[in-house]
């Protein structure tokens, strides 16, 4: 079992761990995970405020509430980033 | 696993200190960024009320406010539970180790 987990991520390494990789890999499995996150919570919020009623179609006036609302999301999502971040700033300050 | 298997899978029983530390610092970067997809996703429903072409300055102090309560809360309730324990200990056991 572990020799099999080696070789997932260092290939022809004969088992051993190369440690380069598999930061690299967890960085990219970080950021996937990430994206996904933020477009599952996105589309859930923009589905609320520009869905009314379901029609038949997506109607125009729908894709541009849309299109905005995904644009307001992630300028959200920064402001809420960096107030969190400079609170945690001066929290560290005052310790 | 046994003495001699190790050696053959170097690097698995022993942690490698690099990756460790790599571990560490993506696990508390992480926790920052589901607690950002937390509090984005709880304030916008108090602070956006219609998405319009830019985010507008009274949604964005909004924004920060909705992040400095929500910390406060936290810090609030934890503060109090640290009290509440103090005067009446419920989970005696599981918090004192």
């Amino acid at each position: 079992m572990e020799g099999s987990f080696g070789s997932d991520f260092a290939g022809s390494g004969g088992g051993k761990l190369d440690p380069g990789l598999i930061m690299e890999q967890v960085k990219v499995q970080i950021a996937v995970a990430n994206a996904q996150e933020l477009l599952q919570r996105m589309t859930d919020k923009c589905f609320r405020k520009c869905i009314g009623k379901p029609g038949g179609s997506l109607d125009n006036s729908e894709q541009k509430c849309i299109a905005m609302c995904m644009d307001r999301y992630m300028d959200a999502w920064n402001t809420v980033s960096r107030a969190y971040n400079s609170r945690l700033q001066r929290e560290r300050a005052n310790m | 696993m046994d003495s001699s298997s190790s050696s053959s899978a170097a690097g698995l029983g022993s942690v490698d200190p690099q990756l460790q530390h790599f571990i560490e610092v993506e696990t508390q970067k992480q926790r920052f960024q589901q607690l950002v997809h937390q509090m984005t996703e709880l304030c916008w429903e108090k602070c956006m009320d219609k998405p319009g072409p830019k985010l507008d300055s009274r949604a964005e102090a909004c924004f920060v406010n909705c992040v400095e309560r929500f910390i406060d809360r936290s810090q609030f309730i934890l503060n109090r539970l640290e009290q509440t324990q103090k005067s009446k200990p419920v989970f005696s056991e599981s918090l004192s180790d």
